[in-house]
């Protein structure tokens, strides 16, 4: 009995210490950020135009930019996803032709970045002719997130008990009746809480970006959705890669990495307290 | 509770029904008439297919892929399948009540006004007169009407059905489909729907199907007791609890299957 009980705690020790591994991991790079960025982070690095290739100055149209293109990928993103995860879960008949879309929709979900960006490249700066601007970033971002926003809506969906469709249409109500106001109304909450997740991650990317909309260097705001823009990540990848003089670079460099994280967490808590407020609402 | 005088007319007609999903065939050509304003109860062990009938008289297998059907089923003497037939019209006039009560969250006026809301009543004074009355034929009046606007799902389990059975009533059906209504109740709950069921006979045609064998003797006039898909029996209920025909309804009552 007691080999069996130590063995047990042994494996339970193993199972705790690697769990504190990815904890102290994690712990590590965001505290390295907010040790070395927090000095650079003054209120005119989050509201001046930069200057001297980024090196002096602040990164409001990066933020401007990256903002700019989460805001496009959501617009986009959002109501194409929702579309098909409502066609998938509530109309579609599960046959060959479904089985063949949801295969379609997890390849997308494994298409490296770089794909994406090198995709939206050719279809719409040039086939459609957007140019480098924040309309191919937005569309090519989109492209990007769909299968996740598709996937997290469809398990939204799935989540509104069949009992509840069924209390609708033994009354009556026809199909579309019953989705919009007696399921919808209920997986909106989940649905957008990961489709917000999935675009939070997107506001970190960099190949997709890289092709599309991203400037190196423009100090100024955008004017419309065909111009080029400045991207936190994009940014981040030219200061510290770009740059003859590495130790100058680094204040602005950690500066920019805290931002985009502060960014993406702050995205993260938003969806985090969407769900948080409508869990306790529903309990079928 | 059942009287040896004739039955009034069939409200529904079943003939020769045999239903399938996809290869497999839940029901074997059933013929059976359910009379109006009476209390047809379906019994039978788990998998006879008393549910799968008890839903094909309002199309809710519909919904069901890969399924299909031979023979008719005729309420009022019109075919349901009838190809001009709406199934939200056929809906209207067949009420279901299901299983685990399905209160939507919403308030307890806005279940009930679920229904007519669906079929266009929009005024507020016509809605409030039709959720009331259909919750005072259900029972529940007295107990909700000083809380219209709370959760549904605040309710009790035995009030959110009897719940239930107001938004089915609240359409305007004449005929009611019960599929286990008071399986997942409590005793008390339990007789309180029973009760309800017998004062509901008077204005409507009701089906019932129920596991419990005392609860089909309690309040049904008729029962047709399926096995396998087939319906093996189906009489008056005393006649059938007291004196079955059949062997094997005689087993599955007294307890040796099911």
């Amino acid at each position: 009995m007691r080999t069996v009980n130590q063995r047990d705690r042994m494996a339970e020790w193993c199972m705790r210490a690697l769990t504190y591994t990815i904890v102290a991991a994690v712990a590590y790079i965001i505290l390295h950020i907010v040790v070395n960025g927090a000095p650079a982070l003054t209120w005119g690095f989050l509201t001046e135009m930069p200057r001297n290739s980024g090196l002096a100055g602040g990164i409001y149209p990066a933020i401007v930019g990256t903002g700019m293109l989460v805001f496009g990928t959501m617009i986009v993103a959002l109501p194409l996803g929702m579309a098909c995860a409502i066609y998938l879960s509530e109309y579609a008949t599960q046959n060959r032709l479904t089985g063949f879309i949801r295969l379609a929709i997890a390849t997308l979900a494994g298409v490296p970045s770089i794909v994406f960006g090198l995709f939206g490249l050719g279809l719409f700066v040039i086939f459609f002719n957007f140019g480098s601007s924040i309309l191919a970033g937005s569309l090519t971002l989109a492209c990007m997130v769909l299968p996740t926003v598709i996937v997290a809506s469809e398990e939204s969906l799935r989540a509104v008990p069949r009992s509840q469709r069924e209390g609708s249409l033994a009354l009556g109500a026809s199909k579309w009746y019953t989705v919009s106001r007696n399921v919808l109304p209920y997986a909106v909450p989940g649905m957008v809480t990961g489709s917000v997740l999935a675009v939070g991650r997107a506001a970190g990317e960099t190949a997709p970006i890289l092709l599309t909309v991203a400037a190196s260097f423009l100090p100024r705001l955008p004017q419309t959705v065909y111009d080029q823009v400045m991207a936190l990540p994009y940014h981040l990848y030219i200061l510290a890669t770009q740059n003859p003089d590495a130790a100058a670079a680094r204040p602005n460099q950690y500066g920019t990495a805290l931002v985009l994280l502060l960014l993406v967490l702050g995205v993260n808590l938003a969806a985090i307290l969407i769900r948080y407020r409508f869990r306790k609402k529903y309990q079928w | 509770m059942t009287q040896n005088v004739p039955h009034p007319p069939a409200k529904i007609e079943i003939k020769d029904f045999s239903f399938f999903y996809g290869a497999t065939q839940a029901l074997h050509s059933v013929s059976m008439d359910m009379p109006q304003n009476r209390v047809t109860a379906l019994i039978g062990p788990s998998g006879c297919g008393k549910s799968t009938l008890l839903r094909s008289i309002n199309r809710m297998n519909d919904i069901i892929d890969g399924v299909r059907h031979e023979g008719d089923i005729l309420i009022d003497s019109d075919d349901i399948h009838r190809k001009s037939m709406h199934v939200d019209d056929l809906r209207k006039r067949v009420g279901m009540v299901f299983q685990k009560p399905n209160p939507f969250p919403k308030t307890i006026f806005d279940n009930v006004a679920y229904g007519p809301r669906v079929h266009g009543v929009k005024a507020r004074g016509e809605l409030a007169d039709l959720v009331e009355k259909s919750l005072k034929r259900a029972a529940l009046w007295d107990e909700v009407k000083d809380r219209m606007n709370q959760s549904a799902l605040s309710l009790s389990g035995g009030q959110q059905q009897r719940l239930c059975i107001a938004r089915a009533l609240a359409v305007g059906p004449d005929i009611l489909l019960m599929d286990e209504p008071t399986s997942a109740l409590d005793p008390r709950s339990t007789s309180w729907i029973e009760d309800l069921i017998d004062s509901l006979r008077s204005d409507y045609t009701i089906v019932i199907v129920t596991h419990n064998m005392q609860q089909a003797s309690r309040v049904s006039d008729l029962t047709g007791f399926l096995y396998e898909g087939k319906l093996v029996e189906f009489g008056d209920t005393t006649q059938l609890f007291v004196s079955p025909k059949m062997k094997q309804t005689e087993d599955y009552i007294t307890g040796r299957f099911g």
